[in-house]
């Protein structure tokens, strides 16, 4: 530390020597960071030694030859080394000092070069703008130009087609000119040609007409004379068909217009119908309201009382509805200012509010019922799957279905077996019915015929000739008779009871046999006696009988015979 | 669908008469007139000369047979066979000749239409009218048969005379603002006049029954113009047709145009919402609905001709006022049905060939077209159907003709003529077919 401040002293101090007269001067005289003590600090009588090996170290560090060698053994200072070296560091601060001259002439040049060289960018800057400016504004023009240049390419586009339009049009009127002049020209050379055959012609056929017999009038009247009156009268006619023209118009027209009254009106009662609703929530324009209210009351009344001055009722209609469309125009362009205003703002001051509200009440409203109704709809769909999906198994919802067709299937089944049994059974009973019917009424008949044949013999029983049994045959047979008669009506009813039995029809033929064979034994027992004319009807009578008692009724043939 | 045998014919002169009970046809220079229900022979007259026009009386009663050639007329009546009936124009000439609305007058046209001859065959006096104008419609009658309007040219100036048909009276005549008057027609309430110009200008004029100019219709100057007419049965609606392909419908209340129907090349989803229907009989499925967009096959026309194929020529008002059909001439396979109650296209209907004809049912709402080919085409809005006409040797129907009641349609081919009869049901009340 301390060589190091001894260092800088002697640093200074060599300064100092460029003005050695007036070291003591400047010492006096010396800046005030100078250090005062500079020369005695740095060499004393103790550290010659330090301080001359110092100098040595700083000189060669110059690149000068030394000040002292230890080499020479003597303590005392070599001066003329001593005085070589401070002139060699005077001429090493001489030339330092002329270097920093010239540097510092250096520095001023380029300084100046720079100034000057900002200088002129600025103003080559300033230039460049200018001339970007120019440029843009030359750009712009050449723009226009081109756009115009376009324009009147446009233009010029149009008039060629208009021209040529219109070359097309003359071309085309020409070929109709030419045409119709070529026909006129045909034309005119027929005439020409007629005229020469009519002039070189002698005979002129005249006009004619031929025929049988004039025909009555379409209409059947006789024709008319042409005098005033009958002008007169075709002019009334004219007229009276345009009037009634013009007549059925205005009656279609009148009810057009009364139609579109109609509908005018409706439109205004709805239009002032939905002002009022609207205007009633707002404050402060109810005595406007009630006002235009009555206004257009008035108008309605007005109009309706006087609809028979036809203009001044339409302007009034027409003027009302403008007026009512108006602030209905008006009022809604004021709600649709409204609502972006509080859209965009989100203060709520005064009228503003109620319609916000109350479009944010409706929102919610709304919205809860869509909700309500989307929740409706899942726990509907929910639960249609769920019934869709309660048969898990396919195999097993198929069986149990088919289970339950089947206890189904086999009731019906049994329900039909019942009733065709009882189907057929009913159509045996009707056929047996019928069949007893038919056996019935034959056995009535037999029964009436044995009656008369009876009947019959009695009568001639009775004649003169005296039979001793034949009045008891016929007594004991008409009490036969009578009890088998007797007997057969009561079998009768048996039989007939029968056959409402469940029972075959079988068992009713031999009921209704033993009956018929009764009758028969009966009237067996009269032709023994008698004539053969019974026995010729008992054949007879045989044969009527039903076929299944064929076979006994032959036997009994047989056997009476 | 039933259809007569083959009968002859020769000019496609096939009438049925007013009343509806009897078909009158020319075969040659034979008129036959045959009972339409039986299709027997009742009538069988012989004509001097071929016949080149024949016409029924309004009444139906009697048949005019008209040679121009000769320059004759004959009138033959159904009642009495043995009742005839010349009129010869001798060397003046024949050019057009007509019954008057009350059956028992003929306007006979002259040669170079140098006048209109009326013969009266009830007195058998002739009367004349002078400067009749020789376009392309000038005589027309109103639809009660009161009235005629006959179109003049006087001195380079175009006139229209109104007669009173009962006695020939001449009611009104005024000057026309045209320039070379082309046609006129009656609306069928017979209050109004319309009245065309030449297809050099597009100028529609409209005169009262009285004379006086109603309204002036003009749509565009320079182009071609006006190329046909048409009033709706309900006379609410005028429709013109015009070669820059496009329909202006007028109303009868302003005289102001109320819609424009263009004829585009291609229709897209846009532009109309109705049905198009493609007949193409070689196809598998004869007739499609094809969904838009549609390019409809568009012929140019030849530049330097006149009269060029280019525009509106037909159009046709169905009779409840509710559909019309137009036909495009450089879209000569198109027929374009459009709805008037919408004021848009109802439908579009594409052949295979160009249409040669197409007619509404008097009746109903039904549309009966033909190609030249051996098919008739039917559509109602409820469907539409083609049939074949079942003949041997080949029968191209060029023109058809409904009867007055709707029943039958009469179709005419070159030389032959066929009945075809409609089903009770057909396109009128159900879809099925």
């Amino acid at each position: 530390m301390p060589e190091s401040s001894l260092f800088k002293d002697g640093r200074r101090s060599s300064v100092e020597s460029r003005t050695p007269p007036l070291r003591q001067l400047s010492q006096s005289l010396q800046p005030l960071h100078r250090n005062p003590h500079t020369i005695s600090i740095f060499c004393s009588e103790h550290n010659v030694q330090e301080c001359l090996s110092h100098i040595n170290m700083e000189v060669s560090s110059l690149g000068l030859p030394p000040v002292w060698s230890e080499l020479d053994g003597s303590s005392v200072l070599n001066v003329v080394a001593v005085l070589n070296r401070m002139y060699d560091l005077i001429q090493l601060h001489h030339k330092s000092l002329r270097t920093v001259e010239n540097m510092e002439v250096e520095q001023l040049k380029l300084n100046s070069n720079v100034d000057f060289l900002k200088l002129t960018t600025t103003r080559l800057k300033e230039q460049l703008d200018v001339s970007k400016r120019e440029n843009t504004g030359l750009l712009e023009r050449e723009r226009q130009l081109l756009l115009k240049v376009k324009s009147l390419q446009n233009c010029l586009k149009n008039e060629k087609e208009e021209v040529q339009k219109l070359q097309n049009i003359i071309a085309s009127r020409a070929s109709q000119y030419n045409h119709d002049m070529k026909r006129k020209e045909r034309e005119f050379n027929k005439l020409k040609e007629r005229l020469n055959q009519l002039l070189a012609d002698k005979k002129e056929r005249k006009q004619a007409i031929d025929v049988l017999n004039n025909i009555g009038r379409a209409d059947g009247k006789r024709s008319l004379w042409k005098t005033e009156k009958t002008e007169a009268k075709h002019e009334g006619e004219m007229y009276k068909t345009l009037l009634n023209d013009y007549d059925s118009r205005q009656r279609e027209l009148v009810l057009e217009n009364a139609e579109l009254k109609k509908v005018l009106h409706q439109m205004k009662k709805e239009m002032m119908s939905v002002l009022r609703s609207r205007k009633l929530s707002l404050r402060g324009e109810k005595a406007d309201l009630s006002g235009t209210q009555a206004a257009s009351e008035e108008d309605e009344e007005e109009v309706f009382d006087s609809e028979l001055t036809c203009v001044h009722a339409r302007e009034k209609l027409t003027n009302s509805i403008r007026l009512q469309w108006r602030r209905l125009k008006s009022h809604v362009e004021r709600l649709d200012s409204q609502v972006s205003l509080t859209q965009m703002s989100k203060s709520t001051t005064g009228d503003p509010v109620p319609p916000r509200e109350t479009c944010e009440k409706e929102m919610e409203r709304l919205k809860l019922e869509i909700q309500q109704c989307k929740d409706f709809i899942q726990t509907q769909q929910h639960h249609l799957q769920q019934k869709l999906s309660t048969p898990c198994d396919e195999d097993a919802a198929l069986l149990l279905n088919d289970s339950y067709m089947l206890q189904e299937k086999e009731r019906l089944r049994g329900e039909w077996k019942n009733l065709e049994e009882q189907r057929t059974i009913f159509e045996k009973e009707r056929s047996n019915f019928t069949e007893a019917a038919i056996r019935l009424s034959h056995e009535r008949k037999v029964f009436e015929e044995d009656r008369a044949t009876w009947l019959k013999h009695h009568f001639l029983s009775l004649s003169p000739f005296e039979n001793s049994i034949k009045p008891q045959l016929s007594k004991s047979s008409s009490a036969i008779l009578i009890s088998e008669a007797d007997s057969s009506a009561q079998l009768a009813p048996e039989k007939l009871s029968s056959c409402y039995s469940n029972s075959t029809s079988s068992p009713s033929a031999f009921i209704t046999s033993p009956s018929i064979s009764n009758l028969q034994h009966t009237l067996d027992l009269i032709p023994e006696n008698g004539s053969t004319k019974p026995g010729r009807e008992r054949s007879v009578l045989c044969e009527n009988i039903h076929p299944r008692d064929k076979l006994w009724n032959d036997d009994k043939d047989l056997s009476s015979k | 669908m039933n259809f007569s045998e083959l009968f002859k014919q020769s000019n496609q002169l096939c009438k049925v008469s007013p009343d509806g009970k009897y078909l009158a046809t020319c075969v040659q220079y034979r008129l036959v007139v045959r009972d339409v229900s039986t299709l027997q022979i009742l009538h069988l007259y012989t004509c001097l000369d071929q016949v080149s026009h024949m016409e029924w009386s309004s009444d139906s009663l009697f048949i005019l047979c008209a040679m121009y050639k000769r320059g004759l007329i004959q009138v033959w009546s159904l009642e009495q066979p043995d009742w005839h009936c010349k009129i010869d124009e001798g060397s003046i000439g024949l050019v057009s000749s007509r019954w008057s609305p009350d059956g028992r007058h003929i306007l006979n046209t002259t040669e170079f239409h140098l006048r209109v001859t009326v013969w009266s065959l009830c007195t058998k006096a002739v009367s004349y009218m002078k400067y009749p104008k020789a376009c392309q419609k000038g005589i027309d009658f109103s639809k009660d048969g009161g009235y005629m309007a006959l179109a003049e040219r006087r001195d380079c100036k175009d006139y229209v005379s109104i007669f009173v048909c009962e006695d020939w009276h001449l009611l009104r005549n005024f000057e026309t603002e045209t320039q070379d008057l082309s046609g006129l027609e009656w609306s069928p309430n017979g209050c109004v006049l319309a009245v065309w110009d030449s297809c050099l200008e597009y100028k529609v004029l409209l005169y009262s029954l009285d004379g006086r100019l109603l309204s002036t219709y003009s749509a565009y100057e320079w182009s071609l113009g006006v190329k046909c007419v048409s009033w709706s049965p309900s006379s609410q609606f005028l429709a013109i047709g015009s070669y820059d392909e496009k329909v202006r419908i007028l109303n009868h209340i302003t005289w102001g145009k109320i819609a424009q129907f263009e004829h585009p090349a291609s229709i897209d989803n846009t532009k109309a919402e109705g049905n198009f229907v493609l007949s193409v009989p070689e196809l598998p499925h004869p007739d499609e609905i094809c969904a838009p967009p549609i390019q409809i096959p568009v012929v140019k026309p030849d530049p330097d001709r006149a009269n060029p194929k280019i525009g509106v020529s037909v159009l046709a008002f169905s009779s409840d006022s509710r559909y019309l059909a137009s036909r495009n001439d450089n879209m000569a396979t198109a027929v374009w049905v459009w709805d008037m109650q919408k004021m848009s296209l109802e439908a579009v209907l594409e052949q295979t060939a160009a249409v040669r004809c197409f007619q509404w049912d008097p009746r109903h709402p039904r549309l009966a077209l033909c190609t030249g080919n051996s098919k008739l085409y039917l559509w109602s809005p409820r469907g539409c159907v083609s049939v074949q006409v079942p003949a041997e040797g080949g029968f191209q129907v060029q023109s058809l003709s409904w009867h007055c009641s709707g029943d039958f349609l009469i179709l005419l081919g070159k030389d032959q003529l066929c009945l075809c009869y409609m089903d009770e049901h057909a396109l009128v009340q159900d879809a099925t077919l």
